[in-house]
């Protein structure tokens, strides 16, 4: 048997959920050997899990949280090198297993994109005196690496925050209108936020073309052309000020 | 051929985050300190500000568990790149993995996962050492692991495969005393001549840990004090290989610092003791 063979026996017995045999096919008999290496394993992924996922966790209690993670384990093995990336698609894992709990999914998101924002690529905020003379009908809006954003349907932000704080936590419910959750990272804190839907659109559509006349189209689109306008004004502010929009750039002239 | 980077003689510590604030706000008295590499090959963030401004206070040793230097299939090209970028960033006294495997066909276990000391396993780690090294641009170290299985055609001794590759490919290695007694345990061989396998001249570090006493093995677990056997190893291996970077791992249970550093003292006692009646060959 040469390496390659062992190496995909051992690795799918690792894997293999469904069994309990001592040892690998490749293994000419079972020692206690073995059990550590699959003990680690999935030790390794639960405590990954855990630490990616520790509002979730508390919400739903350590034992169901376990369950949902063994069960994430068994039909999502690691793929990437690091750890960071396992446990993404957790949240879909999370709503496969409690479909009517819509609050649980996106409360997972909010976990998930929180820790995406943390280690995304660095950014320098905007200053005032760069934004001095732009010609903004020719003016593209570069937003931050770290910004992720999902559909809200429910108040799983009012969720996270009386998790985090250990404050007691309101019932989930859904929400009137859908808006948004935009998470992104300020400084070396990740930040989240929930939006209204018009807020939402308007952020997705800059992140779809960054042109800012181009968006400002699609306020005016949905408020009319005096509300759309200020309403522009004043979101490219906030967002200049949160650190969400970090690069104005001016065609044919560079990055402000 | 490449040859081990240049020897350092130290006492260090494995840098956690829950010492960071030390590390950043005080003098901690270590000489160097050792990180691990996936948890800054990130693309930004505070855990790189972080890295950066302790690496302005301290020399820092990068030490990967995803290199994976053993897989059949080759190494991971994207994953290189990154470490060599960090290393480029940090520049490290030493880049350092394991003699271990734990990525095939796409699946990476994030567990270091046991070799045949065969001569094909031996041919292939060599093979991807050197990639390793020519993507880095620099020789690195690679640490002997604990293992608790060992695979029927083995062919050499773990030590005789350690001295093999180093030869072969100019890596310099990185010894883990407790490794080494946790496995002699689990497999019945003599920890004093895996210390007498290995070609001293080619060690640029020397880790130590805890472990714990599973059923029917040892575990190395990193969360209790060195034991006292290990201890007695890490005597008999200094005085084999004289004064070389010597470090405590720690990575659950952690300590507050005082009491890691009441532990690194031990080590440096002893260390220097040793290495002071270094045997000559």
């Amino acid at each position: 048997m040469n390496l390659a063979e062992v190496q995909r026996g051992f690795s799918d017995w690792l894997t293999d959920t469904t069994g309990e045999d001592g040892k690998p096919a490749i293994a000419s008999q079972a020692s206690a050997g073995f059990a550590v290496y699959r003990n680690n394993y999935r030790a390794q992924l639960i405590g990954c899990l855990e630490a990616s996922y520790p509002q979730v966790a508390r919400w739903i209690g350590a034992d169901a949280f376990r369950e949902a993670a063994i069960h994430h384990i068994g039909i999502h093995p690691p793929r990437s090198w690091t750890l960071d990336q396992y446990g993404v698609d957790f949240p879909d894992t999370v709503f496969a297993l409690y479909p009517r709990s819509p609050d649980l999914r996106e409360l997972a998101w909010i976990e998930c994109a929180l820790a995406e924002a943390f280690v995304a690529t660095d950014s320098t905020p905007l200053t005032t005196e760069s934004l001095a003379n732009v010609n903004w009908d020719a003016a593209t809006l570069t937003l931050t690496p770290s910004l992720r954003m999902h559909e809200a349907t429910t108040n799983a932000d009012d969720l996270w925050f009386a998790l985090d704080a250990e404050a007691t936590v309101p019932e989930g419910e859904m929400l009137d209108q859908p808006g948004g959750f935009v998470v992104w990272r300020k400084g070396f804190r990740s930040q989240l936020k929930r939006v209204d839907a018009t807020d939402y659109a308007a952020l997705l559509a800059l992140r779809n073309d960054g042109r800012f006349a181009a968006w400002c189209d699609v306020l005016v689109e949905r408020l009319a052309e005096e509300r759309g306008i200020a309403r522009a004004g004043t979101l490219l502010a906030e967002w200049i000020g949160a650190g969400i929009v970090v690069d104005v750039e001016i065609e044919n002239q560079g990055s402000s | 051929m490449r040859t081990p980077p240049p020897s350092f003689s130290g006492y260090g510590l494995g840098l956690r985050k829950e010492h960071y604030r030390d590390f950043l706000d005080t003098d901690v008295p270590v000489d160097f300190v050792e990180v691990i590499s996936e948890n800054f090959m990130v693309d930004g963030g505070q855990p790189r500000d972080i890295l950066r401004r302790i690496r302005e206070k301290h020399p820092v040793a990068l030490h990967g568990v995803s290199l994976s230097i053993g897989s059949s299939d080759g190494l991971d090209m994207a994953y290189l790149r990154r470490l060599k970028s960090l290393a480029d960033d940090v520049q490290p006294l030493f880049v350092s993995d394991h003699l271990s495997w734990s990525r095939i066909a796409g699946f990476n276990s994030h567990d270091l996962l046991p070799l045949p000391y065969t001569e094909e396993a031996l041919a292939l780690v060599c093979r991807n050492i050197e990639t390793a090294q020519d993507v880095l641009g620099r020789a690195m170290l690679f640490e002997n692991p604990s293992s608790y299985v060992a695979f029927d055609g083995a062919t050499m001794s773990e030590w005789d495969f350690l001295a093999e590759m180093s030869q072969r490919t100019g890596c310099g290695l990185l010894l883990d005393v407790n490794n080494i007694y946790v496995s002699a345990s689990n497999h019945g061989f003599d920890a004093h001549a895996f210390l007498r396998g290995i070609p001293a001249n080619r060690v640029r570090q020397v880790h130590l840990a805890g472990h714990t006493q599973g059923p029917g093995l040892l575990i190395d677990t990193h969360d209790k004090p060195v034991c006292d056997d290990v201890w007695a190893l890490y005597a008999t291996a200094m005085s084999v290989l004289g004064p070389v970077a010597t470090m405590i791992e720690r990575d659950d249970d952690i300590r507050p610092l005082p009491e890691l550093l009441a532990e690194l003292d031990t080590a440096r006692s002893i260390g220097t003791r040793s290495a002071d009646h270094r045997e000559v060959a």
